[in-house]
């Protein structure tokens, strides 16, 4: 059974897990006159996968800069680990949408990018970068440019340096929106083998129903106009043994019921 | 007009001479030191420019008038202002070649992907990160473009320079050769200029072709 909790964003969750890795309360952020959240509060537990989903516009990718630090929240705060958030910190790491790969570092470097601005010495960061562009599958590719790589290649380039500076907690934005359908399959499959072995805590920002349902422990449906959390959703679908999720029957009740939420807001 | 056979004698046997030398060597050393200030002032100012909105509003129609000026009719103001000697060929040279390095500089830097910065941003880097590891290299190929041309415009700014200023090096053949009719001589020594410069642009426009690989996936 999935435990739907009609929170809307302010009441806290009905059964929360009791260890709470980052916690949204109450942020808002304003653009001029446009309103891009409001009030937006939620709990990403530890070690577990958390997606941020809806329609374009909804603010998920605003609320991850916030939480990543990148932008300032105007009212509200964030907390990592108990801790206020103030800017960019090494307790996070960012996944971007198009890469954000430096186009004329090789992919060792890249990798190795993230522990380089954190002033860590290059005997062992590429030792570091090494290890994780072998984890992610691009074990050989360790001197290629970005521009000789696919799309689907250059993400796990991406992975690799987020996963390389050993942060706690993971904040992907659309990572897999820019790389072909089964591509995608393939990482949503090395995403959950990634949450089961890194015991690191995700955030993951989809539009896709089904991606999120597939990957996350745990679903925050934002909706537009203004921004807010509308339910969260905890999936209790096994992940373990060798069953196909995508015919489990919770599977396709939880995909189905989303989307009749969410369709009345696409236009 | 000498033959062009004639030509090619006399600038073989004038590379030798110790007067030729002697002017390439007063040229080279005014126009590196004018490439070289312009480049070191030119491309953080760009990049600066790129950067702050402040100093782009403030800058930007300086460069620009500077720019499309006739900064030869400047120099006599430049004359007045420090003097007849090698400083001001320098200075002369540099304000040939600054303006289009500042312009392309500031262009490489309004066309960076902002993901980059922002991926810099999230990892940590300081200020000084992002210059050194992400705008400069970002820029690198319009950079280079902007310094390829100033540089071409440096060689007009030394020569100008030399024959306005204080008639030295090349500046200083030219006068001699021209005022004496040796247009053979005369012939040669351009002949080198010429070369020299376009040498130079090719080497840039090399370095440029070498970068090309990324400078479409930024």
């Amino acid at each position: 059974m999935s435990q739907i909790d009609r929170s809307l964003g302010r009441a806290a969750p009905a059964a929360p897990p009791a260890d709470i890795a980052v916690s949204v309360r109450g942020v808002s952020k304003n653009y001029g006159d446009v309103q891009a959240l409001e009030n937006l509060s939620l709990d990403f537990p530890r070690g577990q996968l958390t997606s941020l989903l809806g329609p374009s516009g909804c603010g998920k990718t605003t609320l991850l800069k916030i939480i990543a630090g990148l932008i300032p929240a105007s009212s509200g705060s964030v907390e990592v680990d108990g801790r206020p958030v103030e800017g960019p910190g090494p307790d996070r790491a960012f996944v971007f949408q198009d890469f954000a790969l430096l186009p004329w570092a090789s992919v060792l470097r890249n990798v190795a990018f993230g522990l380089e601005l954190r002033g860590v010495a290059r005997s062992e960061r590429e030792d570091r970068a090494a290890r994780y562009i072998r984890e992610v599958g691009l074990a050989g590719f360790e001197q290629s440019f970005p521009h000789e790589l696919s799309g689907g290649m250059r993400q796990r380039v991406g992975l690799a340096r987020a996963l390389s500076v050993d942060a706690d907690v993971l904040l992907l934005d659309e990572p897999f929106s820019a790389v072909d359908e089964q591509t995608r399959r393939k990482f949503q499959e090395d995403m959950l083998a990634l949450v089961e072995t890194e015991r690191k805590t995700f955030i993951f920002v989809t539009h896709s129903i089904e991606e999120a349902v597939y990957v996350s422990d745990q679903i925050a449906i934002l909706l537009p106009r203004p921004s807010r959390v509308h339910e969260v959703i905890r999936p209790s679908i096994s992940r373990g043994g060798g069953g196909n999720i995508r015919r489990d029957a919770e599977y396709l009740d939880i995909v189905d019921e989303i989307w009749a939420s969410l369709r009345s807001y696409v236009e | 007009m000498p033959p062009l056979s004639e030509v090619v004698v006399t600038l073989l046997g004038l590379v030798t001479t110790p007067s030729f030398l002697d002017a390439l060597a007063t040229t080279a050393y005014a126009f590196w030191a004018g490439v070289i200030v312009a480049v070191v002032i030119g491309i953080p100012v760009g990049i600066l420019m790129g950067r702050s909105r402040l100093l782009d509003e403030l800058l930007l129609p300086w460069v620009n008038i500077f720019l499309s000026a006739p900064l030869t009719a400047l120099v006599p103001v430049l004359m007045v202002l420090f003097g007849f000697g090698m400083r001001t060929i320098i200075i002369t040279t540099t304000l040939f070649a600054i303006w289009i390095i500042i312009l392309n500089a500031r262009a490489g830097v309004k066309n960076i992907n902002r993901s980059l910065v922002e991926m810099s941003r999230s990892f940590g880097a300081t200020p000084l990160d992002a210059f050194f590891k992400i705008y400069v290299w970002a820029a690198l190929p319009e950079i280079l473009g902007g310094v390829r041309i100033g540089v071409i415009r440096a060689v007009k700014g030394v020569i100008i320079g030399q024959l306005l200023i204080s008639i030295v090096g090349f500046g200083a053949l030219f006068e001699l050769y021209a005022s004496n009719f040796l247009m053979a001589e005369f012939w040669a020594v351009l002949i080198v200029l010429f070369a020299l410069a376009f040498t130079l642009s090719e080497f840039l426009a090399y370095l440029e072709r070498k970068i090309a690989y990324y400078a479409a996936s930024r």
